[in-house]
């Protein structure tokens, strides 16, 4: 039975189950050190002076520095628009590092922070898009004279097409900023001796974080060795260049000794990059019918305080995938970043597809408003035909690739009882003692499989392939070495599955390392759902070359013909004659010894690497449907299911996609109805921690009916599209659309995300809008 | 100023001499270096800290060390049997993919420990707001509800030992 495809329970959870992981904060160096950062209290201010002599008198504090004490670079970033490591001069949002302590112990650390003095000069803070556009808005930067750093106007509006339309409509969304908050924040333990810097990071592309590290410090890459050991999860919030990883090694060569950084949840709330935070304007022609004329997208992202290269690249991603699984003519699309002074912003999973889902969605649900038409039967009418494939988009980046969005629907109508569900409806809209009942869809489909060459370049990284490399022990069993950096996803489980199938080893003689650049190939890292359908054909292509060499070695021994080899169970045997064979063992042995080789053949042919590369991005698609009740007495909107259809091509694990879904699923209804980060009018966080951040906890979130199709992706033998980011992006139009749904009837067609009780509560007290 | 401080943790007597503010989650990771215990917030509302003290689910986050003193405590290091195999809980953790990244896993697994003790049969419902203390920000939860489900089912658990993968 092919093991590809199977359940098979992860490699990874024993260590986790027994307190054997191993993450940052729980690496002991001896001698280390404890770092903390004295961060700014206002979002837009002047510095006019920092008193550190306190915190130098505090027990146990070694030192403390400002930008002024240590002269160093600005972050890697966009060129003109760099952050610096620590403030200079000035604060551009409230979390920014100012100065830093270290001092023998986290106690001492934390105490040093709090006896730094900072001598502020408010400037007027800008904190959302509007304010920031205004024309006499206060400046983050004063030589650019504007706080819109990149802007693309469209190049067609297509006026003429909306001029002439049956039907236009035109909708503004906010999609609201988050914080994507794994369980583990941002941690680093640098190690700076004379043989070069050894420096432990939570991070999700460690040949990245080495590659800019060494740069910046000016040292060869080979003494600069990034390890990522275990993650505590990342969703895109860990590959930001933030500066306690360049701090902290800083900090250790001048001291000698170890330095280790712990953020707080508090710290993070403000310091790790925040997702989404983009306004949309969009405006959509149609027919009678329902069919789509014209889509105009204006989206505006807010970058924060400072401009991060992958955020800049948000809206870029938003308008490509703005078209959605629809046959749209014309398509017209513009964008702009404009900082403003709050936490930057870069990427959260999904990255700018879950915005461009989530309006092109959203709009759908109007035309079916308009022409008072089922929500269904108007996404049935522009689907893009199953046989359309490979289907160019207004976008270059987008070509999608396969697809069956009508099927997917089919099988979500499948699922769940649509009729029945209309009918409850209607009921409970006659019945006060009922809660209002919606139904809300949702077709969608990302761009994922990060990516062709030139993808992952354009937000800084080395390449867009993955590094494979398996390396055959002595005794038959495999290792495999991969660039990929996974925190969560089970890429060790799924890897040694691929490789197994591929290598006919068994899988539980397959182990999988990762997260170490000093014994690890360049890598690019786990990010944009591409580790199987990019690193995971790399398992199967450096397997099969591997099989190759494996042939010729036993057909050497066996005195066969290699085209006559075959392999299975754990062995090598001539097709036919089962009985002529060599273990694995024997013919990894081989493969070793010199006089036990093809004369053509070198010691060492067992060990391959493979920096696998893509021809074309994928696009996992699926329709998901999400019933809510929503409370009259308190507008606490409950999801009672979430049916769900995912085509992902190729399953490795059902289990593991499973979880994948589930948790991109809990992302996405977090987004719609329980968080938001927001800030008061002088910039001030509202939300910065976990008592006012409302991250959905056990009983917020409901159990998820899963259904499945599989167009397979053409573009890599596997048939794998990847499945990491598909539930973030689905997700929040489906509750969306079905919040709107269950108060449809009060004239209600907009409420923005997260619908909160207090929104929906005035909304039912007559306040609709 | 600091305090003696004796706290039995996983069955071993650890006498220190501790700063009378120091949390009980850093005396079990920086004092006593069992790290498997995790700190995910501060500002008790992540649970990844979660230990039992004398057989009740605290957050030790929340819970000076000195408050502590001459108790027990039992961390997820102290949850496997003697012959390595797994107590119920985790193999259900394990069984139905319970946990992805693992960060919140120990506060889970000694959560879901604590709620089985005191309600052997818990319903779906039982289970959620039991654990509603415990933030996970990978499994969107139902698999960490099939987990506690699959540990109730299987009082006996199977007896895998540690480093076995199937």
């Amino acid at each position: 039975m092919s093991i590809v495809g199977t359940k098979v329970i992860r490699k990874e959870d024993p260590n986790l189950l027994t307190g054997r992981g191993q993450f940052v904060d729980d690496i002991q160096l001896t001698g280390t050190t404890h770092m903390a950062f004295v961060r700014s209290t206002e979002a837009h201010a002047l510095i006019k002076g920092i008193d550190v002599s306190a915190a130098l008198e505090c027990e146990g504090v070694i030192g403390a520095w400002t930008a002024a004490d240590l002269e160093l670079p600005p972050l890697p970033g966009v060129p003109g628009l760099e952050r610096p490591a620590l403030a200079i001069d000035k604060v551009r949002f409230v979390g920014e590092a100012v100065a830093v302590i270290v001092a023998e112990s986290k106690y001492a650390a934390a105490d040093g922070t709090e006896l730094v003095i900072v001598d502020y000069e408010p400037l007027g803070a800008v904190t959302s898009i509007e304010e920031a556009t205004a024309e006499d808005a206060p400046l983050l930067y004063e030589e650019l004279g504007s706080n819109t750093v990149a802007e693309v106007p469209t190049e067609d509006d297509h006026q003429a097409i909306f001029d002439a339309a049956p039907h236009t409509e035109t909708i503004k969304l906010v999609n609201n900023r988050c914080t994507a908050a794994p369980i583990e924040t941002n941690a680093c333990l640098a190690d700076y001796g004379p043989a070069g810097l050894t420096i432990w990071a939570s991070f999700q592309a460690p040949h990245h974080l080495r590659n800019r590290i060494s740069a910046w410090l000016d040292i060869p890459q080979d003494q600069c060795r990034v390890i990522t050991p275990d993650v505590g999860g990342g969703f895109g919030q860990k590959i930001n260049f933030t500066p306690e990883f360049f701090v902290a090694p800083v900090l250790s060569k001048i001291l000698n000794r170890p330095v280790k950084y712990s953020q707080t949840r508090s710290e993070a709330m403000t310091s790790m990059y925040h997702g989404r935070a983009q306004e949309q304007e969009v405006s959509v022609a149609f027919d009678n019918e329902g069919k789509i004329q014209a889509l105009k997208v204006f989206a505006s992202q807010d970058m924060g305080g400072y401009a991060d290269g992958t955020g800049m690249g948000m809206p870029v991603l938003t308008t490509a995938m703005s078209a959605g699984c629809y046959v749209i003519p014309n398509v017209s699309i513009a964008w702009r970043n404009v900082l403003t002074n709050t936490t930057p912003i870069a990427a959260y999973r999904g990255a700018g597809r879950p915005e461009a889902t989530y309006l092109i969605e959203r709009a759908m649900d109007h035309i079916a408003y308009k022409l008072d038409m089922d929500p269904t039967e108007v996404r049935r009418r522009n689907y893009i035909p199953k046989d359309s494939f490979p289907y160019p988009t207004h976008s270059e980046l987008a070509v999608y690739d396969s697809g069956n969005f009508e099927g997917a629907l089919d099988e979500l109508l499948n699922i769940m009882d649509y009729e029945s569900l209309r009918e409850e409806q209607a009921a409970n809209r006659e019945n006060s003692q009922k809660p209002l009942l919606g139904i809300g869809f949702s077709s969608w489909l990302e761009i994922a499989g990060f990516g062709p060459p030139g993808s992952l370049e354009g937000f800084g990284h080395l390449g867009s392939w993955e590094s494979v490399q398996i390396r055959i022990q002595p005794d038959g069993s495999a290792i495999i070495y991969t660039g990929a950096s996974p925190h969560g996803q089970g890429t060790v489980t799924t890897f040694a599955q691929i490789a197994s199938e591929y290598l006919g080893i068994d899988y539980e003689k397959i182990s999988v390392r990762h997260g170490d650049t000093a014994t690890i190939p360049q890598g690019i890292g786990t990010m944009g759902s591409r580790q199987v359908a990019v690193g995971g054909e790399g398992v199967k292509n450096a397997s099969l070359k591997i099989v190759e060499n494996a042939k010729s070695i036993a057909a050497h021994k066996l005195e066969a013909n290699p085209e006559d080899i075959e392999v299975a169970d754990g062995s090598l045997f001539v097709k036919g004659t089962p009985s002529k064979n060599l273990t694995w063992a024997e013919v990894a042995t081989f493969s070793f010894q010199r006089l036990e080789l093809p004369e053509t053949m070198d010691p060492g042919s067992l060990d391959t690497t493979i920096l696998q590369e893509v021809p074309n991005f994928s696009f996992p698609s699926g329709a998901y449907a999400c019933v809510i009740e929503i409370d009259r007495q308190t507008g606490d909107a409950r999801i009672r299911d979430m049916y769900l259809v995912d085509d992902c091509g190729t399953v490795i694990n059902p289990l593991l996609a499973e979880g994948q879904v589930h948790g991109g699923v809990a992302q996405g209804i977090a987004q719609a109805l329980y968080e938001e980060f927001s800030y008061d009018e002088n910039g001030q966080p509202t939300t910065a921690t976990f008592i006012d951040y409302l991250m959905p906890g056990a009983p917020d979130l409901p159990s998820y009916i899963s259904g499945r199709i599989n167009t397979p992706n053409p573009n890599n033998s596997l048939g794998a599209k990847g499945i990491g980011e598909s539930g973030s992006v689905g997700t929040p139009p489906a509750v969306m659309n079905a919040v709107v749904d269950a108060v449809r009837h009060l004239g209600v067609t907009h409420i923005d995300m997260p619908a909160t009780p207090q929104k929906l509560w005035e909304i039912l007290q007559g306040g609709s809008k | 100023m600091s305090y003696p401080t004796s706290i039995n943790i996983n069955g071993n007597a650890y006498h220190k001499s501790v700063d009378p503010r120091t949390l009980l989650v850093h005396f079990i990771r920086e004092e006593c270096g069992l790290t498997g215990t995790h700190i995910g917030c501060d500002t008790s509302n992540c649970g990844a800290c979660t230990v039992l003290l004398d057989g009740n689910a605290v957050k030790s986050c929340t819970v000076l060390a000195v408050q502590a003193n001459n108790h027990e405590i039992t961390t997820v290091e102290g949850l496997a049997n003697d012959d390595g195999s797994f107590t119920p809980v985790q193999e259900g953790f394990r069984q139905e993919h319970g946990l992805q990244c693992g960060y919140c896993t120990p506060g889970m697994l000694m959560a879901a420990t604590a709620l089985l003790d005191e309600i052997p049969n818990p319903s779906e419902q039982e289970i959620r707001e039991n654990l509603e203390g415990n933030l996970c920000r990978c499994t969107g939860y139902e698999m960490i509800v099939r987990s506690v489900q699959w540990a109730a089912q299987n009082p006996d658990g199977i007896p895998v030992q540690i480093g076995e993968s199937s």
